[in-house]
């Protein structure tokens, strides 16, 4: 009934609270657990802070290599698509060469590709003022799915060939249609597919390396985001100053260590 | 069938600022206190270690430590002739979850209201005439002075350990300080956050103009410091994580920080998380509250009897809570009867961005709280008899961070993607900075909250419904400050300004501020507020309902400051109802 997600404290990694809480409750006996008939079903805290060294939970890194969603015409598409949008250029690298396209695919493979997260309960309206926000259905994994599968079908009838065939002019004028609802999908928002592509290519340009994006840190050279230092005192010391140590991700610098 | 736990002295729902506040005063007492939470336990050490903590992605765009929209949320509409739809995602708004609450992913400004803000509608009618006041408001002034509340602002301030300037102690105005702010006993514990580029071109444009600017008050603390419960915090790095993340530091204010160090050692406290309290529980003439009924992490149903119920979640889940449970009369705005959801609030932001031809704001090198404001414009500190407008607004130069998934600032015009895009994304990002308006919001009658229709929660209780719009006069004073921010931007020597207006009708996508306000207001009538001047329910005298729901209106500023005074203003009223219990103001 409930979602037992790590929001509540239910995850693997989250604080070992589950299975893997015998060894926890038997060093902090004050930590103690409700137990009923069903089981462990909630947390009581008393006497002493909870807490142990190092148990901070990460993400999982990301490995580079494949596609766990997208199919490899799929993921050709979104590549083509997300190169266009943030290209390789005199100022560096693309959203291909950082590695978005794999950025993406990981995220649809988690709780992000399938809105698990969200409030996803009928009735959908069919008419929602635009100060309502989202409102669909269609989760990531779908809008992704149907998407591509619409702007392929859209692509063979009207140039008698796929999406990375056009070249780049071509798919400009593609994309800056779809973005403003100016080309007809069959069967599906032309918008809402570009907004899909468009927010999660940014979000894979600008995040963390951890998540399969960003790759060499390419975004944050590109603004001169220093990444998570977490300790700027010298830099307010400065001001006006331009800033010049390299960034720096969760997982170090490639200069640390092994790749 | 709820099964029945023993009895406690004290139940309180939610442990965020006010929850863990109440507990550690209670306990310390002696009172067998337990705190229910229906997210997680979170501590600094687990939850926000440096190594995880500074990731934009997971924290600012996924919402990890936010509560879930699957497991709560809202319905919305602007108006009462619309249908109210989900807040399936979070975008104007971001409320929390787990242990610490907003208090955990909060900037940090911790501000006091102005004198004037708690009789606002008496000072406007005085000063003006009742024709200033807008069409449809329910102003209405606070049952509290500021005299009364500036020792709790005080013990608040202490117990967060705020960095800042004074303006106005006992009377004397302080250079460098707001000189309009109202007297203080005392300096800020900690002394303010050094500022940035920005901020010195502001101070100095203003200056010039004839303002007062001065470091905002600040919850990420510039020095070190061991507040009055005997809690440690540490310097401030500028990190530019404060907003939406947990502070791995230990330099936010925050419960984990200020507070449940000492409150976890009380042996009569009891924390439970993971448990989610779905009703406040009444005996069978509704006059006195048993206890709460509560859902754990795995459905069980458990009912925790007790004398004293401290409703202190986040200030819409308080409104939700008392209308689930039946406590107070539910707002009818076709009527205008009942409490319950009355005077819902919110906040405006609008103001300029200043481009400038040459310069390098560093805007990563940042905190919540960093930041120079004014207050020439706020409340009534100038003459509103020219605007036809009540309220204010407090004007800053800030910079909270650099974050670059959300912060890749381009000027007008700036195609939304390819080449174009990205070299005017490199080429801004060190070049520009803001000047933003955080105006206050009135209460209106068709500005509410109730129980949604048709759509449930996963318990398949209702949701609760929000109706809110901006109204004329908060679009005028909002787009008149954001006049006043592009002045400003201009004498800092920016070479392009772009006005940001206020975005009508209100929406949820992109986010504003999670400054909601109002429901279950305090009031000195109890036909106009759900609580008496001591957060004491009118209707059910073992109730004190905590947080911003309490605040009659908004005023312009954050929301927190205020938030912990009235709570230990409350205390001090729950200390008196512990010796002698029942109504603390006759109905």
């Amino acid at each position: 009934m409930r979602p037992t997600d790590r929001s509540r404290g239910g995850g693997a990694f989250h604080h070992g609270i589950g299975a893997g809480t015998t060894r926890r409750a038997f060093l902090l006996a004050t930590a103690a657990l409700l137990v009923t008939s069903k089981g462990v079903s909630a947390r009581v805290i008393t006497k002493v802070l909870p807490w142990r060294p190092n148990e901070a939970y990460p993400v999982t890194p990301v490995v580079p290599g494949g596609y766990l969603f997208f199919t490899a015409d799929e993921a050709a598409v979104v590549e083509a698509f997300a190169e266009r949008l943030i290209p390789a250029d005199e100022l560096g690298p693309g959203a291909r060469q950082a590695g978005v396209t794999t950025f993406i695919d990981r995220q649809l493979t988690g709780p992000y590709g399938g809105h698990d997260w969200l409030y996803m309960e009928g009735p959908f309206s069919k008419n929602p003022l635009p100060s309502q926000g989202l409102q669909s259905e269609l989760t990531p994994r779908q809008q992704y799915r149907n998407g591509i599968a619409a702007l392929e079908a859209y692509c063979k009838a009207t140039f008698n060939r796929g999406f990375v065939e056009l070249d780049a002019a071509g798919q400009d004028k593609l994309i800056a249609g779809l973005e403003k609802g100016e080309v007809q999908l069959p069967n599906f928002s032309s918008k809402m597919l570009f907004n899909a592509i468009y927010t999660n290519t940014i979000e894979g340009f600008f995040a963390d390396p951890i998540y399969g994006g960003n790759r060499d840190m390419v975004g944050w050279k590109l603004v001169g985001f220093p990444g998570t230092r977490y300790d700027f005192r010298d830099v307010i010391d400065r001001p006006n100053q331009a800033y010049t140590l390299p960034p720096v991700s969760m997982q170090g610098r490639p200069a640390w260590g092994e790749r | 069938m709820a099964r029945r736990l023993p009895r406690k002295d004290v139940v309180i729902v939610g442990l965020g600022w006010t929850g863990s506040i109440v507990a550690y005063e209670l306990a310390r007492l002696g009172l067998d206190v337990v705190a229910l939470e229906r997210g997680p336990w979170r501590d600094t050490a687990s939850d926000f270690n440096i190594g995880t903590a500074p990731d934009e992605l997971r924290y600012a765009v996924r919402h990890d430590i936010f509560l879930r929209p699957k497991q709560e949320t809202l319905t919305m509409r602007n108006d009462p002739s619309q249908t109210a739809l989900p807040i399936r995602k979070w975008g104007s708004f971001l409320p929390g979850n787990g242990v610490g609450g907003a208090g955990l992913h909060w900037n940090g400004q911790t501000w006091r209201f102005l004198p004037d803000d708690f009789r606002i509608r008496s000072h406007m009618i005085e000063r003006y005439g009742a024709g200033i006041m807008p069409e449809g408001n329910q102003i209405q002034d606070w049952p509290v002075s500021y005299d009364e509340l500036e020792p709790h602002y005080d013990r608040f301030e202490q117990v967060a350990g705020i960095s800042g300037k004074a303006g106005n102690i006992k009377g004397t105005i302080q250079p460098g300080g707001n000189p309009f702010e109202g007297a203080r006993a005392r300096e800020y514990p900690t002394p303010p956050l050094k500022q940035g580029y920005a901020q010195s071109l502001f101070t100095k444009a203003a200056t010039g103009m004839g303002l007062h600017p001065f470091p905002r008050p600040s919850g990420n603390i510039s020095a070190a410091y061991t507040n009055p419960y005997g809690c440690s915090m540490a310097p401030c790095t500028y990190c530019g994580f404060c907003e939406w993340f947990g502070c791995a530091n230990y330099s936010k204010s925050s419960p984990q920080t200020c507070v449940l160090p000492a409150l976890v050692r009380e042996p009569t406290f009891e924390a439970r998380t993971d448990c989610e309290v779905t009703k406040v529980n009444l005996s069978a003439d509704g006059k006195m509250a048993t206890g709460v009924t509560y859902v754990d992490a795995a459905g069980e149903e458990w009912e925790q009897p007790g004398d004293l119920v401290l409703v202190c979640a986040f200030s819409l889940f308080n409104v939700r809570l008392l209308l689930l449970s039946g406590i107070g009369k539910p707002y009818d705005p076709a009527t205008g009867e009942g409490v319950v959801g009355r005077n819902y609030a919110y906040q405006t932001g609008s103001g300029a961005s200043a481009f400038f031809e040459d310069a390098k704001f560093n805007p990563f090198a940042a905190a919540g709280s960093l930041g120079v404001a004014l207050d020439d414009y706020n409340s009534d500190n100038f003459d509103h008899g020219p605007h036809g407008f009540v309220g204010g607004a407090s004007i800053t130069s800030a910079h909270t961070n650099g974050r670059p998934i959300r912060y890749h600032p381009v000027p007008p015009g700036t195609p939304a993607w390819g080449s174009a895009w990205k070299k005017a994304v490199k080429d801004t990002y060190q070049r520009v900075t803001y000047v933003g308006a955080q105006g206050s919001v009135m209460s209106y009658r068709n500005n509410y909250l109730d129980l949604d229709p048709t759509y449930k929660d996963p318990l398949g209780r209702p949701l609760m419904r929000m109706t809110f719009d901006y109204q004329p006069n908060e679009q005028k004073m909002a787009n008149w400050m954001a006049e006043r921010c592009q002045e400003i931007a201009k004498a800092m020597g920016a070479n392009s300004t772009r006005l940001s207006r206020l975005g009508v009708p209100w929406s949820v996508v992109p986010y504003q501020t999670t400054h909601n306000t109002g429901g279950a207001v305090m009031g000195s009538d109890p036909n106009t507020s759900v609580l008496n001047r001591y957060l004491q329910s009118w209707d059910v005298s073992n109730v004190f309902v905590m947080g911003a729901s309490a605040f009659p209106q908004n005023a312009g500023y954050n929301p927190t400051g205020t938030v912990g005074a009235l709570t230990y203003w409350s205390l001090e009223a729950i200390f008196k109802y512990l010796k002698s219990p029942g109504a603390l103001v006759p109905r």
